[in-house]
């Protein structure tokens, strides 16, 4: 039976939602993938992984199977398996690049998929976050987003050496909605480093460049302003050196588990990427992302809200469950996610992404097991199991990020709107 | 003399914001396209330059409190635009102006060791600092960085960040198929910790990108004061002078050639390439003519006039450019610009371009073309040609940095015309020999 139950449901539960709506599916790539095991199963991966034709690779995968998006995970570490510190462990994956300069270079190798990297705000400067992405949205076309993270662990600090942390316990984030007040205070630090960025991105008009020879003039300076932005860690004059990008407004995704995220992602962003656990964890989840909103008076469109999995995809059933299995036991330890980890079939996947959505659930951020293993399964084979369901593309509908997620270009908040003659 | 010819090396500046880059041309396209970007790298990477360059400017240029609007402007984040044109060139260098006055080794140490990855071997950082507060107003640092402090801060950022390159152990990650490497992705005691505590920085901790292509990216350098100087020669790869002349040239060269010893390096350990601009024409006439036309599209009746209120530091609008220099003296009360040196001393300055403007005739639109820098090279290719391989034999110069007038086609005659020549002279490759920047810059 083609129809799934679960559509009915939602019919039945939301008559006012649109069901019929497609999924929005992106992927987060990391690594030889999610698992920390994965990497023994890629050829040569201690060198591929270090080089741009395995990126490569892997966006151009995404792109063939019409995702909207994929991001790019960093941080100013390296990997551990403790909250704070170094384990001293060679047995996974160390090393990563800054990904923004890394979702630019495939930037020209892609045409349609957008590119959402994480730039961390607690350690940069607003100013050049800002540029760099609006600089990949120039680069690629209006294919960029950023995924704006905190940092409150004391062995980034100390990294960079710019502000002192200290370390971050199990105590700090034993529970999520009660997070110490210096921790809470990066979650403001990130919402103003966005407030910059926007304001910005914003600060050249579309129109600003007018190459009039008659008067000599390359710009109209009326079309440029300063941003005048002042916050209890930084301030920023502005105007941005980047002329506007063909987005106007990159989109901006957060990752959010409890409250104080949400409401950094009610604040700040266009998506919002959580971890529910089960149906009745989605719908919870989502009154609390609508209660931050409420909280922040967040103003326009509501967020859209994607669920984060971790997925292991086998077409052959109990395949994927034992493959993570598999890779569990060379890693000495089970998978440990903040997301729900899923093994299955591509069609079983379908049956929950479905489930998910009729609870309120708008598109999906997969974070592949392995890869590229279980890229190729959501591509080739939960891709086309969405579309013979009706929910996923058949071919991509727009050339930017936002236009896949239907995000209008919005004008800049600095133009005066035409004033109609009477 | 059995002194082989020496090599001339070649760079390609992408045309900046500022009056030299004209706008006003019907062939003159987006300053900030990427199509803009590609054309100009591919260009280059055409005519086997050592590298492509792009600059960097934290604010937007001011004049008298308002932002400048008779020149280019906008620009995009120099490392971003520099990685993607990773994935459409193959050998060309790729270099980038980041200012270490606004910045953080750790984190710019991870960003150019990304490029240097991501274009397996070309990453180049063009290190400058900005010590004044118009600049800091958009960054967390904000204020005034004491001229005084200047190098030291670069010095000590470059150093830890070379730290930071070589703190992984070219084999830090095993090879696979090794016997020890099996089970490890990473040799652990192949990762050594930095520890450093600085004036301006401190870093404790391990860096997170495995050692680069290069091992460390080519550092470039503009100084060139004194101290400037001595920065390049203790620190930098590629000095990018502005000794454009001959004799300037061949003193700076020696002077700063003969500081390397002093810290152990040899002379090819360090390249001089000066900026330089050209314009080219079918016979020596051609080429003068087309060479005043330039001028006169980078010095527009408005740029004129705002030139010299940078000067006089009054409003000058009244005046008619193609008209007289004012009789009036600088008014010495403020300064005009926003993010620019000052220039020096303006009521000498004003009173010896108005005895050349007597002199010569000129109207206010002459003098500011005939002070302000004419093309370092102009004539046919074959003139060109020679005059740059002049300079290079010379010891004026190890090759130079070319910034076209125009974006993005402004290099495309230099490359059809000029490097056939010099590749005939036996001066430049005709392929490029190696796969890295160091490769070509024979470091």
């Amino acid at each position: 039976m083609p129809e799934s139950s679960s559509t009915e449901h939602a019919q039945e539960k939301a008559p006012d939602k649109a069901p019929e709506k497609e999924l929005h599916i992106a992927v987060a790539l990391d690594g030889a993938g999610w698992h920390p095991a994965a990497w023994r199963d890629l050829p040569d991966a201690r060198t591929e992984l270090f080089k741009a034709r395995y990126w490569a690779g892997l966006v151009a995968e995404a792109e063939r199977g019409l995702l909207d998006f994929v991001t790019f995970e960093d941080a100013f570490r390296l990997q551990s398996t403790l909250l704070d510190g170094l384990d001293g462990r060679g047995d996974q994956v160390r090393g990563r690049f800054d990904a923004v300069l890394l979702a630019a270079r495939l930037a020209p190798l892609t045409s349609r998929i957008g590119l959402v990297p994480t730039a961390v705000t607690t350690h940069t400067e607003p100013f050049h976050v800002a540029i760099g992405i609006a600089s990949l949205d120039h680069v690629s076309g209006g294919r960029a987003g950023w995924r704006p993270q905190v940092s409150a662990r004391s062995t980034d600090a100390a990294n960079i050496g710019r502000r002192d942390l200290p370390e971050l316990t199990l105590e700090d984030v034993a529970d999520l909605a009660n997070l110490p007040q210096r921790v809470e205070d990066l979650f403001d630090e990130a919402a103003d480093a966005v407030e910059v960025a926007r304001r910005l991105w914003d600060s050249w008009e579309d129109d600003a460049e007018i190459r009039d020879v008659a008067t000599g003039r390359f710009i109209d300076r009326d079309k440029l302003h300063y941003i005048d932005f002042t916050g209890p860690t930084f301030s920023v004059k502005g105007p941005s050196i980047t002329p506007r990008s063909p987005q106007g407004q990159p989109v901006v995704a957060a990752l959010a588990h409890d409250v104080v995220p949400y409401r950094l992602a009610a604040r700040a962003a266009d998506v919002v990427f959580v971890t529910p656990h089960g149906t009745e964890h989605v719908r919870s989840i989502i009154t609390a992302v609508r209660e931050a909103e409420a909280y922040v008076g967040r103003e326009g469109r509501p967020l859209q809200v994607f669920a984060d999995l971790v997925v292991f995809l086998d077409d052959e059933p109990g395949a994927a469950a034992a493959r993570k299995t598999r890779l569990d036991e060379l890693d000495g330890a089970e998978l440990f996610s903040d997301a729900l980890v899923f093994t299955g079939t591509p069609e079983e996947l379908a049956d929950l992404l479905l489930e998910w959505r009729a609870a309120g659930i708008e598109g999906y951020r997969l974070r592949p097991g392995a890869l590229p293993y279980d890229l190729e399964g959501i591509t080739r084979g939960l891709a086309p199991a969405l579309r013979s369901r009706g929910a996923f593309r058949s071919a991509y509908e727009a050339n930017t990020l936002r236009g896949l997620l239907g995000l209008p270009r919005p004008a800049s908040r600095y133009a005066t709107p035409e004033v109609v003659a009477s | 003399m059995s002194r082989p010819r020496k090599q001339v090396h070649l760079a390609a500046h992408f045309p900046g914001v500022n009056n030299t880059t004209v706008w006003a041309d019907p062939r003159s396209k987006s300053q900030i396209d990427f199509s803009s970007f590609r054309h100009l790298a591919e260009t280059a990477e055409r005519g086997r330059f050592d590298f492509f360059f792009l600059a960097e400017g934290l604010r937007l240029r001011e004049l008298k409190g308002r932002i400048h609007d008779l020149d280019v402007v906008g620009r995009p984040e120099a490392l971003t635009v520099l990685a993607a044109l990773a994935a459409v060139t193959d050998r060309l260098g790729l270099a980038g102006t980041v200012n270490a006055t606004f910045n953080e080794p750790y984190e710019l140490a991870r960003r150019l060791a990304t490029l240097d990855h991501l274009s397996a071997g070309r990453a180049a950082w063009n290190v400058v600092t900005t010590s004044d507060a118009f600049t800091g107003e958009n960054f967390r640092r904000g204020g005034f960085l004491d001229r005084a402090d200047r190098y030291t801060r670069a010095e000590e950022f470059v150093r830890l960040a070379r730290e930071l390159w070589d703190s992984w152990d070219a084999d830090a990650l095993p090879p696979g198929g090794e016997p020890d490497g099996g089970d490890l992705f990473v040799r652990p005691e192949g990762i050594r910790p930095v520890r450093f505590e600085g004036r301006h920085f401190s870093t404790s901790g391990v860096f997170n990108v495995p050692r680069s292509p290069q091992g460390r990216p080519v550092i470039i350098q503009a100084g060139d004061s004194d101290e400037g100087r001595e920065f390049a020669a203790k620190t930098a790869d590629v000095i990018f002078s502005r000794h454009g002349t001959l004799d300037s040239g061949k003193a700076f060269y020696a002077d700063v050639k003969g500081r390397l010893a002093r810290y152990g390096r040899e002379p090819y350990q360090l390249k001089i390439m000066p900026a330089a601009t050209f314009a080219l024409g079918d016979t020596e006439e051609d080429a003068a003519e087309n060479a005043t036309h330039i001028r006169r599209q980078q010095v527009s009746p408005q740029t004129a006039i705002a030139f010299l209120e940078q000067v006089w530091g009054r409003d000058m609008s009244a005046y008619d450019p193609e008209g007289p220099l004012p009789d009036v003296d600088p008014d010495l009360s403020e300064g005009v610009w926003g993010g620019r040196v000052p220039l020096g001393d303006r009521v000498e300055l004003a009173a010896k371009w108005r005895a050349l403007a007597e002199e010569k005739k000129l109207s206010i639109r002459e003098l500011v073309i005939e002070v302000t820098g004419r093309q370092s090279f102009i004539g046919t290719p074959e003139t060109v040609a020679a005059r740059i391989d002049e300079f290079v034999q010379a010891d004026a110069a190890d090759g130079f940095i070319l910034v076209p007038h125009l974006t993005p086609g402004g290099l495309d005659d230099f490359v059809d015309r000029v490097v056939p020549l010099l590749q005939e002279r036996g001066v430049f490759r005709t392929e490029y020999a190696g796969t890295t920047l160091r490769d070509h810059l024979g470091l």
